[in-house]
């Protein structure tokens, strides 16, 4: 296959002649005297042609399982409109690459602004970034926001019903740097909100929570920003976008700083990415945001333009102090989610919600029945935890599912890797899940009731 | 050519500060304010914080770029100059009249510059 190297063998000569050199080789003289260079090429086998890559890329794609998803654990199996893939597959979206000279890429700053104000609406916060990488990498960039924001402090409670995936990229963004996690215990499949006041010291930067947690449970955040902010920390929440539409924002809670994953609007489960992650804050914290800013002004006729207006933190602007990382950005997941949401709206965004949910609690009240399982009542979003008599039995169970096609729901186990956990799954609906899938799924694991 | 004030002391980081007993005014040098261009935002420490000499206090934000503030000396943030949260062109206007933080019990570093050795050191830089 063509390997895309745009410059042919006499555009090479004329660089090298002009820099003085006799081949490309010598450039890196100085690297190969210091030991610097690899001293046989790497063992990549010959290009092969294109059609022997399209034929080894579907024969790998058929090797995938085809199902019906009851999976999340972060990434759920939403309805998208074909008009998000398709007009996100435009040339100029797919193929575009980060805008250095960034104001003549009039279109993406706009896309850009658009997801911007998309996610200050969702979170009734006034400041939203262009993205982060995921909701992981947005929960340890507002840990490090949290952090770095008191000069004395360098402590932060997270919650252990955060997403473990989440809690994971924390612990490895703070390793090394002299801060410290602590984790708020749980209670019932909530945060123990009880325990907050003990766990807080002079070195408490500030508290993070999500909700819908973990399990897919809603927590009951009332009183908790008075708490943070009676130590003057600061309160962050991470929340599935599309659950804004039918439960209490960020804002509305009193967070300080609002994150996580944009999947739920628009983007294909893919195996868990590529998502975008989301932030946005108070206005106090516009300078400490990480990423970049898009603002809307208008050019030197008057009209509509489009600027990047901050990027405080990034390493192009700070040098070796910069703060954060992030230059690059998730432009064409932001763009799937604009499309997303301008297709249903914030009417049509609640009733994928609503829907949701509601047949999730359908698919609980059946699984409720069955004599060897646990289910918690809470108020959840669209997914909740099934324990069993027996790890057996759930393998068993998860077995039956998978025998007729079905993803039962995703072990807590390969989440937590704690020991309670083994017996539990994580069962998730959405609103593109039918009636009949969910009476099929009844139907197997009821034939487990003999055995 | 820049503007020194003689009876300030000086740091090659481009700020002046003046000494009173245990307390300094902190600000930025006009070589800095001209290097940076126009000022559009200055980010101030919190008050009650404690520096050693040479830590990041304070940045400074220009169409061109961010730089660091460095304490000049070890000491206790005891007021910071408020105004330029919403005025940071003071800086460019009056560099010297518009200080940014001062600083409480101070211990007084040995490299700090009188206006003679800034203004040498300024020559070095050109």
């Amino acid at each position: 296959m063509y390997s895309y190297i745009p410059h042919t063998s006499g555009d090479e000569e004329k660089m090298l002649d002009t820099i003085g050199v006799n081949s490309i080789d010598e450039l890196f003289v100085d690297l190969k005297e210091g030991g610097c260079l690899l001293k046989d090429y790497l063992k990549i086998n010959e290009g092969i042609s294109e059609e022997e890559v399209i034929r080894k890329i579907k024969r790998l794609a058929n090797m995938n399982e085809q199902g019906t998803s009851f999976l999340g654990a972060g990434v759920y199996d939403h309805i998208i409109p074909s008009a998000v893939l398709s007009l996100a597959s435009l040339p100029g979206f797919v193929t575009s690459y980060t805008p250095y000279q960034a104001e003549i890429s009039q279109g993406i700053l706009q896309a850009f602004f658009e997801f911007q104000t998309m996610i200050c609406n969702l979170t009734s916060l006034p400041v939203s970034n262009a993205t982060l990488y995921d909701g992981g990498s947005a929960a340890a960039e507002a840990a490090s926001l949290i952090l770095s924001s008191k000069r004395a402090c360098n402590e932060i409670i997270v919650s252990s019903t955060v997403s473990p995936f989440y809690l994971e990229c924390i612990k490895t963004w703070i390793t090394g740097t002299g801060n410290n996690l602590v984790l708020l215990p749980e209670k019932d499949g909530v945060s123990d909100f009880d325990c907050l006041e003990s766990l807080i010291t002079d070195k408490t930067a500030g508290v993070m929570v999500q909700t819908p947690n973990k399990y897919g449970f809603f927590e009951d955040l009332t009183g908790v920003s008075s708490i943070v902010h009676s130590f003057k920390g600061l309160f962050a929440i991470s929340s599935d976008p599309l659950s804004l539409t039918i439960q209490k924002s960020q804002g509305q809670w009193g967070a300080d700083i609002a994150i996580g994953d944009t999947q739920s609007l628009g983007i294909p489960m893919a195996f868990g990415g590529p998502t975008a992650g989301y932030m946005a804050v108070n206005s106090s914290l516009m300078r400490k945001i990480p990423g970049r800013i898009v603002g809307q002004t208008v050019d030197n006729q008057g009209k509509v333009a489009y600027v990047l207006t901050l990027q405080a933190r990034e390493q192009h602007i700070k040098r070796e102090r910069a703060t954060s990382n992030i230059c690059s950005n998730e432009a064409l997941i932001s763009i799937m989610n604009v499309i997303y949401t301008s297709q249903l709206g914030f009417k049509g965004m609640r009733e994928a919600a609503l829907q949701s949910r509601s047949k999730a609690q359908y698919l609980l009240e059946g699984l409720d029945k069955l004599s060897f399982v646990n289910i918690k009542k809470r108020d959840f979003f669209l997914e909740f935890p099934v324990e069993f008599d027996s790890k057996e039995r759930m393998e068993k169970f998860l077995l039956a599912l998978k025998k007729k096609g079905i993803f039962g729901g995703v072990r807590l186990y390969q989440l937590t890797k704690k020991k309670e956990d083994e017996a539990t799954i994580l069962v998730a609906v959405t609103e593109k899940r039918t009636k009949e899938e969910m009476d099929e799924y009844l139907e197997i694991v009821g034939g487990l009731e003999n055995d | 050519m820049s503007k020194i004030i003689d009876g300030l002391l000086y740091t090659k980081d481009h700020e002046w500060l003046k000494i009173e007993g245990t307390e300094a005014t902190v600000g930025i040098s006009d070589y800095a304010q001209s290097s940076l261009g126009e000022i559009v935002y200055v980010e101030l420490p919190v008050v009650d914080d404690e520096f050693s000499a040479k830590e990041e206090i304070a940045n400074v934000e220009s169409v061109k770029a961010a730089s660091a503030i460095y304490s000049p000396v070890s000491g206790t943030v005891s007021e910071v100059n408020e105004d330029l949260s919403d005025n940071p062109e003071l800086l460019n206007e009056d560099c010297y009249s518009n200080f940014i933080f001062k600083l409480k019990d101070i211990k007084k570093e040995e490299d700090l510059l009188d206006a003679d050795a800034y203004r040498e050191f300024l020559k070095t830089l050109d």
